[in-house]
């Protein structure tokens, strides 16, 4: 407001008391902003090193040529991770396809049948399974699947993930559909809809930004995990045969940036520590890109 | 001498209807008829049960949890608390319109209108179209909004919205509308037109209104019932009660007394 001041004392305070008032307020703004710093400096620290050490080995080869064997890369042949990145889009967005119906059910569980006789026993088991281990959810999915069907594969890793995923997306559903003004539903009750259609219709819209946030924190955690994939998708040097059939890398031990990254860096070979690196800007950009379309898709509402 | 005029049908009817909440608050022993083509008001002082009691008539309460109601409440002679009774068909038949005005902020003006029938798997875009007109007609909307009915809802202004609402409500075709002070949160001109607007639809619709604003009972309602405490205090044609209440209680009220 600009308006006219009522009482004639001075705009600026002259008074010890209120230059106090005001160095503690500016006392709390650099406590707050030296928080961020705290925040933002490692992240910029690992970037900037990722990014130092890998860019030497991004090349065209990088994204068109499989590992093969460490013969390649120490004799100079061409050598690249493409079977890692095509495994992982295919893994990663697999376990998508399964976690987000299931997870944002579980969220429409959590949040809107709060009588139901499930809720308080979803909400413990989905909270457990938040804080479990990620190498136990692999460990997991190697006895349930992986030794059943007597093969690794990247669908065995698709579930790994889709479990990291579930209970993320489960508790953003919740936390995102809470946030929606009950008067909504008791609009869509009072017109004679059935409660779930309320729900789809009416409530989940209005949550869209909240669920696509929650789907997003999911999928660049479960990108980043290379634990589960260990015993279940394993890894794998090779491109399959027909390297554009998503099916190859389902059904067979597929590759994927996180795990691989890992068995580069333990690997005795300077060429591979480097190309591993590389894999890590790989890994961050698609990150970033994910965030970015999700970003997008989500402020077209507006 | 003209034949005596026959007996108004009875609408919708409780009795001995009592919500409890546990804590002593809520609505004791109501009994009341509503008749059709009539506009009911209810009015009392604030937390005296209007709300909880209109609420009770589209089975509202369900969804609340430690809310138990008891009694009877009658719609064309069926007990809409009876076992086996589906509270999805009673809502189909009694509609609400509520205090503040509750558009579905995602859906376009268009959308908003018809989501009773759509929503239920209604997809003939000739009968949609038309009953969208229609309902916006007599909520008095349609000139505003025809040229645009494909955008969001929830740019229309606060008055516009509530026509909305009530718009969405008669899309439905309800045989009672209930509403819940659906002008408080409206401005003088806003109000004017609900107010005009119960006026036409009662020929259609039976209405029950809630009301803090005494003279908008008394312009508009045929029949005001007084709530105090839970409980129906007096109950009888509006000019009556406005006039020559039987209980101390009514006449202090409609004075401006208490309240």
């Amino acid at each position: 407001m600009t308006g006219q001041r009522i009482s004639g004392g001075p705009v600026r305070g002259s008074g010890a008391n209120l230059r106090r008032r005001y160095l503690r307020d500016r006392v709390m703004l650099g406590l707050v902003v030296l928080a961020s710093l705290a925040v933002l400096v490692p992240l910029l620290i690992v970037v900037w090193y990722v990014v130092s050490q890998g860019l030497s080995a991004l090349d065209w080869d990088f994204f068109t040529q499989d590992l093969g064997s460490p013969t390649r890369a120490v004799t100079g042949r061409p050598t690249g991770l493409a079977q890692a990145i095509a495994g992982t889009l295919v893994v990663d967005l697999t376990a998508l396809l399964v976690a987000v119906p299931v997870g944002i059910g579980a969220g429409m569980m959590l949040a809107e049948y709060k009588e139901h006789r499930l809720n308080p026993l979803l909400r413990v088991l989905n909270d457990t399974m938040n804080g479990m281990p990620a190498i136990l959810k692999g460990l997991l999915i190697f006895t349930l699947v992986v030794r059943p069907s007597g093969t690794f594969s990247g669908f065995a890793g698709s579930l790994a993930l889709a479990i990291v995923m579930l209970p993320i997306i489960a508790r953003a559903t919740e936390g995102a559909l809470t946030l929606v003004p009950w008067s909504i539903r008791e609009a869509g009750l009072a017109l004679g809809l059935p409660r779930w259609r309320v729900i789809l219709a009416a409530v989940l819209p209005v949550a869209r930004p909240g669920l696509v946030t929650g789907v997003l924190i999911a999928f660049a955690r479960a990108a980043g995990e290379a634990a589960p994939l260990l015993l279940t998708s394993l890894g794998s040097n090779f491109l399959p045969r027909d390297p554009w059939n998503p099916l190859e890398y389902l059904t067979k031990a597929a590759d994927t940036l996180p795990q691989r990254l890992y068995s580069l860096a333990v690997s005795p070979y300077e060429q591979w520590h480097a190309m591993g690196w590389a894999a890590g800007i790989v890994l961050l950009l698609l990150v970033v890109v994910v965030f970015l379309v999700g970003r997008l898709l989500t402020r077209r509402d507006h | 001498m003209a034949d005596p005029a026959p007996a108004p049908r009875i609408r919708m009817e409780t009795r001995g209807l009592t919500v409890d909440y546990g804590n002593g608050r809520g609505v004791r022993d109501v009994s009341l008829r509503f008749e059709d083509r009539r506009v009911s008001a209810l009015i009392g002082p604030s937390g005296c049960g209007k709300t909880t009691y209109l609420r009770a008539l589209n089975r509202m309460h369900d969804l609340t949890r430690n809310v138990t109601v008891t009694g009877a409440a009658l719609l064309d002679g069926e007990d809409i608390y009876a076992p086996g009774i589906d509270p999805v068909n009673v809502r189909r038949r009694i509609g609400m319109v509520f205090q503040k005005p509750t558009p579905f902020p995602t859906m376009s003006i268009f959308d908003n209108v018809v989501a009773g029938l759509k929503l239920v798997g209604v997809r003939d875009r000739d009968r949609l179209a038309a009953v969208a007109e229609r309902s916006l007609r007599q909520a008095a909307l349609w000139d505003e909004v025809a040229d645009r009915l494909r955008s969001p809802a929830a740019r229309l202004s606060g008055g516009q919205q509530q026509r909305l609402s009530i718009a969405r409500a008669l899309a439905v075709e309800p045989d009672v509308l209930l509403m819940d002070e659906p002008t408080s949160s409206l401005d003088p001109a806003a109000t004017r037109r609900i107010e005009e607007l119960v006026g036409e639809l009662k020929e259609q619709v039976t209405i029950i209104i809630v009301t803090h604003n005494m003279q908008q009972a008394a312009r508009i309602s045929d029949v005001t019932t007084f709530f105090l405490d839970g409980e129906v205090v007096e109950s009888g044609p509006t000019d009556l009660m406005f006039t020559n209440p039987t209980d101390e209680r009514t006449e202090q009220y409609v004075m401006g007394r208490f309240g």
